[in-house]
Parts: C-alpha cells; sequence; structure tokens
C-alpha cells in the first residue's frame, strides 16, 4: 500500500507538525496563567486588605476642644485641672460614676485623663474612611469631602495599632479592639483540643492498630471521611440542638454552680468548644491514621519479638515513632477551627459582647465572629476594623502553622540525632 | 506456672489491655454517633416543622416564595441561590484548577511546584470569612465599576460564586494534580512514542484516563461549594428570593440559617425547626454528593492497580 497517500511528506508534514507545536505553546502558557492567576488572587486578597488597614479618613469632633476651651486645639495642651474640669462638666451624673468607679479621677494619670477627655467629652466620629491606594489616588476628593463638612479634619490613620489588640470589644469603632474575641478564640481553641485531641488519636488508635477488616470498620472509615466533608453549618445545628439545648444546665454551668445562674443559656465557651471539636475530630482521625500508617511494621513486629503486649507496643513505640506527625496533624486541625465562623454563629455566639470570658461557661465571641459582624456593617470605619482584625487573625494562623512546621522538623531532627 | 505449660499457646486474658482495646473502639464508635445524632436531631426538628399547620411538604418543595412571616416556606428560592452560586463557583474552580493541575503534574518542573504548591495550601488555609470580606470589599466594588451600579446590586450572587470559586481553586487543584499524577506512566511513554506532543498527550490521553478522578474532583468541589457559608452570608444578600440574574442579591440556604440563628430565634418557633428542615436538604445533597465522589475515586484507584 502506497503510504505517502496518508502520511504527508515534505513541507505539509513540517507545517503541521510546526501548527502542533504552536498549538502545545498557546495551550501551555495558558496553563502557565491560570496558575499564576492563582498566585495572583492570594496577592490580590491580601493586598486588599491590608489596603483596608491604612488610609485617610475624615473625622469630625462631636464637641470640638476649642469650643470648651477657647484657644486649646488639641487634648495635649490641656492641663490637669482642665482635663479634670471637663470631665465633670460633660459627662452625665451616671456615666461619671462609671468612669469613677473602678479608680478615681484623683488616682489617674494624664494620659488616662487625656484618653477619657477624647473618648466621652469631645468624641470624634468617623465621617468616611478610604483605603491606602485611594488615599494616594483621590486625595483631590477626600480634601472636597472635607471641605463639605464643615469642623472636620483629615488624618491618616493606621487601624491595626497596639491598642486595637489589647482594647476590649466596643461598640464605637474607634475605640473597639479584638481583646475579648481573642481570648473567646483561645478558650473554644482550647477546649476544642481538649476533646477532640484523645479522642482522635484514640479513634484512630482503635482503626489502625486493633480492628479487624470487618464490615463495621469499613463502615467507619466511609463515615469518617463523610463527616470530614459534611458541611462545618451542619455542625453548627448539631451543636444547637445537642449542647446548647439538650445539654443546657451542663453547657451553661447550672448544674455546677447552683448559685450563680449564667445568663449564657448554654450558648458558652464549652458549647462552642464541644461544636468545633466534633468537626475537627474527622480531620484529626485522618491525619493519625496517615502517622501510624507511616510507622514501619518492623517496629512493631520487634516489638512483639521481645514479648511486649499491643498496648505496651503501641504506647512505647507506634506513638512515639509517629508523634511528630499525629501533632503536626493536630495543629493544622486546630488551626481550621481557629477560623470556624458559621457553626459558632449558629450555636448563637454572634451577640455582642464586650466582657471578656473568665472560663468555659463563660459567653464568648471569637475573632472570626467578630470579622463577621464587623464586615456585616454598612459604615465605613467597620470595615477598617475587621480588615485589621482579618490581619490579627492570619497572623495567628500564621504562628499556629508554622509552630506545627518546627515541632515537626525538631522532632524528626531529634530523632535522627539518636539514632 | 504449670498453668502456662499445659496451654502453651493460649493467650492470656490480660485486663488491662482489654479494658484499652474497648476504650478505643468506644472512642472510634464516637464517629458513628456524631452521623448518628446529626441524622436524629435534623428528622426531629424537620419533622416538627412538617407538622405545623403552615408548612405542607409538596409546598416546601415546590414552593417559589420563603417568606416564614406570611406563611409561605417554599424552598425553591434559598434552593435556586445555592445552585446559582456553586455553579458560578464551579464555573471559576473548575477550569482553572483543571488547567493548574495539570500544569503542575505535566509540565512543570520542582522548582516551579515547590511556589505553587505552598500557595495553593495558604489559599485554602485561610477561614472562609476572610473570603466572605474579600468578596463584599474588593469582589462586588470591582464588578459594580465593570458592569455598572444600576446593572449590579449591592449584594449579588455573582461576587460571591466568584469568590467561592477561589475558596474551592486549591482543593479542585491539588485533587486534580493527584488524579492526573496516578495516571500510569506508561500511557504517556506510549503517547510519545507514537509521536504525540506533551499537550496531545496531557489532553487526549492522560486527562481522559484520569476522567474518573477528575469527576470525583469535581463532585467533591461541588459539595463544599453548596455548603459554604460565610461568603454567601457576608456577600450574596438577606432575603431570600427567586431570581435567574447573577446580578441580583438572593439568599442561600446556608445564608438563611446562618441569619435566622444569629438572631435570638426561639425554641419551638417555625423559625427554629425551619433551619433544621434545611439542614437536612443541605445534608442530604452534601451527603450524596460525597459518597458518589468516593464511590467513584474508589473506583478509580483499584483501575491501575
Amino acid at each position: 500500500m502506497d503510504t505517502t497517500t496518508h502520511f504527508p511528506t515534505g513541507k505539509i508534514a513540517h507545517e503541521r507538525a510546526m501548527k502542533r507545536k504552536r498549538v502545545g505553546y498557546v495551550w501551555q502558557s495558558l496553563f502557565i496563567f491560570a496558575t499564576i492567576l492563582a498566585i495572583l488572587f492570594l496577592a490580590i486578597l491580601l493586598i486588599s486588605i491590608i489596603d483596608s488597614v491604612f488610609g485617610y479618613t475624615v473625622m469630625a469632633d462631636t464637641l470640638p476642644l476649642p469650643t470648651l476651651i477657647e484657644g486649646r486645639e488639641s487634648p495635649d495642651e490641656l492641663t490637669r485641672e482642665e482635663l479634670e474640669f471637663l470631665i465633670k462638666e460633660n459627662l452625665s451624673p451616671g456615666m461619671l460614676r462609671k468612669v469613677t468607679y473602678d479608680k478615681t479621677l484623683e488616682d489617674r494619670d494624664v494620659t488616662d485623663l487625656k484618653a477619657l477627655v477624647e473618648q466621652y467629652v469631645i468624641q470624634p466620629q468617623v465621617l468616611r474612611t478610604w483605603g491606602l491606594w485611594a488615599s494616594l489616588t483621590e486625595q483631590e476628593e477626600i480634601g472636597r469631602f472635607a471641605e463639605e463638612h464643615p469642623g472636620s479634619y483629615i488624618i491618616f490613620k493606621n487601624w491595626m495599632t497596639p491598642s486595637f489588640v489589647i482594647a476590649a470589644q466596643s461598640s464605637n469603632p474607634l475605640i473597639a479592639g479584638i481583646r475579648t474575641a481573642f481570648l473567646g478564640s483561645l478558650w473554644v481553641l482550647l477546649v476544642t483540643f481538649l476533646f477532640s485531641f484523645p479522642f482522635g488519636i484514640g479513634a484512630a488508635l482503635y482503626l489502625e492498630e486493633y480492628a479487624r477488616k470487618t464490615r463495621l470498620t469499613k463502615i467507619m472509615q466511609l463515615n469518617i471521611f463523610n463527616l470530614s466533608a459534611i458541611p462545618s453549618i451542619i455542625y453548627g445545628l448539631l451543636g444547637l440542638a445537642f449542647f446548647v439545648r439538650v445539654l443546657e444546665p451542663f453547657t451553661s454551668g447550672a448544674i455546677f454552680t447552683a448559685g450563680e445562674a449564667t445568663v449564657a443559656n448554654g450558648r458558652t465557651i464549652l458549647s462552642g468548644g464541644l461544636t468545633l471539636g466534633l468537626l475537627v475530630l474527622p480531620i484529626i482521625i485522618i491525619n493519625t491514621q496517615e502517622a501510624i500508617k507511616a510507622v514501619p511494621d518492623t517496629l512493631r513486629q520487634s516489638s512483639f519479638g521481645l514479648g511486649a503486649t499491643k498496648w505496651q507496643t503501641i504506647w512505647h513505640h507506634v506513638l512515639p515513632a509517629s508523634i511528630g506527625r499525629i501533632l503536626t496533624g493536630a495543629i493544622l486541625a486546630m488551626s481550621r477551627a481557629l477560623g470556624e465562623t458559621a457553626p459558632l454563629v449558629v450555636i448563637g455566639a454572634s451577640t455582642f459582647i464586650s466582657v471578656d470570658p473568665t472560663g468555659v461557661f463563660s459567653k464568648f465571641t471569637t475573632l472570626p465572629i467578630q470579622i463577621y459582624q464587623w464586615s456585616a456593617r454598612p459604615q465605613g470605619a467597620y470595615r477598617n476594623i475587621a480588615a485589621a482584625a482579618i490581619i490579627s487573625l492570619l497572623v495567628l494562623l500564621l504562628v499556629v502553622n508554622s509552630s506545627a512546621i518546627i515541632m515537626r522538623d525538631r522532632i524528626t531532627r531529634k530523632k535522627r540525632l539518636e539514632r | 506456672m504449670k498453668s502456662i505449660q499445659t496451654h502453651p499457646f493460649n493467650k492470656k486474658l490480660r485486663i488491662r489491655e482489654a479494658f484499652i482495646e474497648g476504650a478505643l473502639f468506644l472512642f472510634a464508635l464516637l464517629s458513628i454517633a456524631i452521623t448518628v445524632s446529626i441524622v436524629v436531631i435534623l428528622l426531629r426538628e424537620s419533622l416538627l416543622f412538617f407538622e405545623s399547620d403552615e408548612v405542607t411538604l409538596s409546598g416546601f418543595l415546590f414552593g417559589t416564595k420563603w417568606q416564614p412571616m406570611i406563611g409561605y416556606f417554599g424552598v425553591l428560592p434559598l434552593l435556586n441561590a445555592t445552585l446559582m452560586t456553586s455553579l458560578i463557583a464551579m464555573i471559576v474552580a473548575l477550569p482553572l484548577g483543571l488547567a493548574v493541575g495539570i500544569y503542575l503534574s505535566e509540565y512543570a518542573d520542582e522548582k516551579f511546584k515547590s511556589v505553587v504548591k505552598p500557595v495553593l495550601e495558604v489559599l485554602a488555609g485561610i477561614p472562609s470569612i476572610v473570603y466572605g470580606y474579600f468578596a463584599l470589599t474588593f469582589m462586588t466594588p470591582l464588578l459594580r465599576s465593570i458592569f455598572g451600579d444600576d446593572v449590579v446590586q449591592m449584594y449579588n450572587m455573582m461576587s460571591a460564586g466568584i469568590v467561592m470559586g477561589i475558596l474551592i481553586l486549591p482543593l479542585v487543584a491539588t485533587m486534580a494534580e493527584d488524579a492526573i499524577a496516578a495516571v500510569p506512566v506508561e500511557l504517556r511513554l506510549a503517547s510519545y512514542a507514537l509521536g504525540a506532543t506533551t499537550l496531545e498527550t496531557s489532553i487526549k490521553v492522560v486527562v481522559p484516563a484520569a476522567l474518573s478522578g477528575l469527576s470525583a474532583t469535581f463532585l467533591l468541589g461541588l459539595s463544599r461549594a453548596i455548603g459554604e457559608t460565610m461568603i454567601v452570608a457576608l456577600a450574596a444578600g438577606a432575603g431570600p428570593k427567586m431570581t435567574f440574574n447573577f446580578f441580583e442579591g438572593a439568599e442561600t440556604i446556608t445564608g438563611y440559617i446562618v441569619r435566622i440563628s444569629g438572631g435570638d430565634v426561639s425554641y419551638n418557633s417555625v423559625d427554629y425547626t425551619s433551619i433544621f428542615a434545611l439542614g437536612l436538604m443541605l445534608f442530604f445533597m452534601t451527603f450524596t454528593l460525597n459518597m458518589i465522589s468516593r464511590e467513584i475515586s474508589a473506583r478509580y484507584q483499584t483501575e491501575y492497580e
């Protein structure tokens, strides 16, 4: 058969080959483009958040200082007597009592008094905020906006300040901070860890070391996979119906402290922590299983050969050999819990709370919930402090995750030295 | 001593060992208990929901209005919004994720991989509430500046869907890469030996061979999108609405659950039981998708072994 009719040769063949090559290059660049786009998304996400943390803010004082004391422009110029006078003169009696309740004016130092004057007397209000990019490019518009509002002034504000991290939650975005939410997050995480870590490792040990290949084992394995993939909001519904409602006497602490009835009615740190514990349990089980699987069988057999029982083998050989990976998996699961919002909102943690949590029976708010509440408000300044809170959350996650990596490296290095 | 000699191979019953095994078994059983209690609780509260006078099953499944205040409990608007945002998310995540997966598995060298993989991990590790903020403060203004303020509403499904796609992208990309990398190298070599280019090998040989793994990826991604909550709660709008316009706001199933439970609902009210009925629906949808996905990927794993 004459093959030349089927397979082109010479110039035509060359052209076809070139065309195929070109098509290959076009698609390859499309694939690269998609990959770079993924990196770009991350960059844009981070930049847009940082953008909201800094920028010009147009503010106006409710009671401008010059109208109170003539010739004074800023609280820095005031003397101690003037500050005390301003506070006594302008605060309502109830407010004054509240302010002097924990510390009298005489006991406070000048910086403290200045802060009080700013907060309660001058009461600056945010009219509008701009992001960093807009602050650089739209200065004319910002200036015009300030001119349209008599009495207003422009300042360049950094929302992510140390005082933002330290201050308690407040309805005023200028003095609100994330301490309450941060402590709430830590408390919830503690409960989550104490619950899910032992149960998760225990379940994984059973499935890997004890379970025979029965139907039940297979169902358990399938079930754990399914649990890891169902939406987190379903866990919230479980927590709401079970921990908050059915176990209310327990989760509200009512059965422990008969006299001191908490107002949290089950929507406590304990309920939140347990709900998130259920959520991360399958993740911990799966990670631990992987870690245990990686332990070579020879280790177990040599232990059995020396007459060790199953539990002795697990406790003295399997667990120490895999603890680095188990801990890494557990910490990664904790970072998942740290960012979870929906289940906690569903169990009812999304109320305004400005009191620091004192124990597992306190009402609480967490960093992600705080971000949710602030983001959901339309006024400008809340968006800015939401961005600052997001930065705090991301830094916290970074710390948690890198501690996992460092711990894994250290444990594996130690083992290498021992060998 | 004597007893050991007479029964040299009998396993001695050690109480401590048996106790530990029993305890660990109970720990493992806890995972089953969680699933059972989820199903029981969702079913029980849903039954209460369907028992209330204003609700009928057919009205729930086929009604096009969800207004609990005046007694309309048709789930279609919520379901529609959930499916529409998920659709947008899949349109964003699937081609991109597939392209990233193919590139990482078939083209990229180790050095490039060592840059992209951590980026994907970081993207996957960012909490969804942050994506919600991103949708609200970046994507929505961007869409509005492109298409006009009168076309794009302040809260819209498009913005939420696109950002949800970005959220799912790392999941799809990593799973797609795994599925593609699992295709035996012999298939590629055979294709190259016939003179195919890298692209032809990838598209015509490797991807079809990995199709079952890729469809498992697709289903899991879809399940993730349907259950995603915080992005739609922040950016897709509050208020159920039956609309097919992507630029309008409409509340999804998850968005509704979060809004209702975020306020102070009294137990035994229809509002309270309705979120469980919706949760049950959500559970069934994601459960089915997960199980099919699992079944497919279990099958394709044995295919090449």
